[in-house]
């Protein structure tokens, strides 16, 4: 595919636009890990939503 | 179920769940199609030549900067006057999205600029405004984080927001208000577009592959936020409770 004399501003507009979607999605999976984990250690510790009654009858 | 009944957090996750699956796939088939389009179906301008496929991902990341903005505006009159639960949220969540979008607006403008007007950047009311935009987006971020209250934050933030939001009339104005280099309008217009089908078309795919893109990652970061606010909640109920008995063991005599 031939794109022409400005194919370089046409290559790194497409390339720095994938770049930030790629950075906003490890931002966000990379996050979601790190909430995931803070909630796992806290639930590890005793420490969760469920109230203190919750499980006896 | 009412839809307001989705103000519940633990409703909210349940639909991201079940949502999110189905818009990930719709958006990377929008998005296949849309490039397919843009490169391989769509002609070469008559006067742009090919950097009219700039176009493609320029015009969509200007217009969802915008949107991103709107949302974020709804969102805080939603903080401010309603107390929703997932307002503020919603407006934290789609301030960094924001900011991307407009960093890709921007670069992308530029890019395009180098080889159709000669110069990368130009003070004109359009390219100083959307920067104006970029700005607020990050001096939101940052307020945000300034304050560890949440709540307290997120009020300071939407009344922020709302006072930003008069930006939002004079970027899309600006190129009607005021001499500017950038051209005006020419999809959403009154008298309708005055872009030719075989190139209207491809930019509308990819306007939609970009507002499909902004809802996943908006859901995502929203999911997110409601996960950090539930840690922070957790950690705070368990230094209250761990507090007294510190207290009183310091309270003890030392022999």
């Amino acid at each position: 595919m031939d794109l022409g004399p400005h194919a370089g501003f046409i290559i790194a507009s497409y390339g720095l636009c994938l770049l930030t979607v790629l950075a906003l999605i490890a931002w966000v999976r990379i996050d979601k890990a790190n909430q995931e984990r803070a909630l796992k250690e806290l639930a590890d510790q005793g420490i969760s939503r469920a109230r203190p009654d919750q499980g006896r009858n | 179920m009412a839809f307001w009944d989705y103000a519940n957090p633990t409703r909210f996750l349940k639909l991201v769940q079940v949502l999110l699956p189905w818009l990930v796939g719709l958006c990377v088939a929008t998005f296949a199609i849309g490039l397919y389009m843009a490169f391989f179906t769509a002609p070469e301008d008559y006067q742009q030549g090919d950097t009219i496929r700039i176009m493609y991902i320029h015009v969509p990341s200007a217009w969802l900067c915008m949107m991103c903005y709107t949302v974020m505006s709804i969102s805080s009159i939603g903080t401010l006057v309603w107390k929703h639960p997932l307002a503020d949220v919603s407006a934290k969540s789609a301030a960094p999205i924001g900011a991307a979008f407009t960093f890709m607006a921007l670069v992308t403008g530029s890019l395009w600029g180098k080889p159709m007007w000669g110069t990368y950047w130009e003070w004109d009311a359009r390219m100083t405004s959307v920067l104006v935009l970029l700005i607020m987006y990050l001096g939101l971020m940052a307020l945000w984080r300034t304050m560890d209250d949440p709540i307290k934050a997120g009020k300071a933030a939407a009344v922020l927001t709302l006072v930003g939001a008069l930006n939002l009339p004079i970027i899309k104005f600006s190129v009607d208000w005021w001499n500017t280099l950038h051209q005006p309008a020419s999809v959403v217009r009154l008298d309708g577009p005055t872009i030719h089908s075989s190139q209207l078309w491809p930019l509308l795919v990819m306007a939609l592959a970009f507002t499909l893109l902004f809802f996943v990652l908006h859901l995502m970061a929203m999911r997110n936020e409601v996960l950090r606010r539930r840690v922070r909640a957790l950690r705070m109920r368990a230094a209250s409770v761990s507090r007294p008995a510190t207290a009183s063991a310091s309270a003890q005599p030392a022999e």
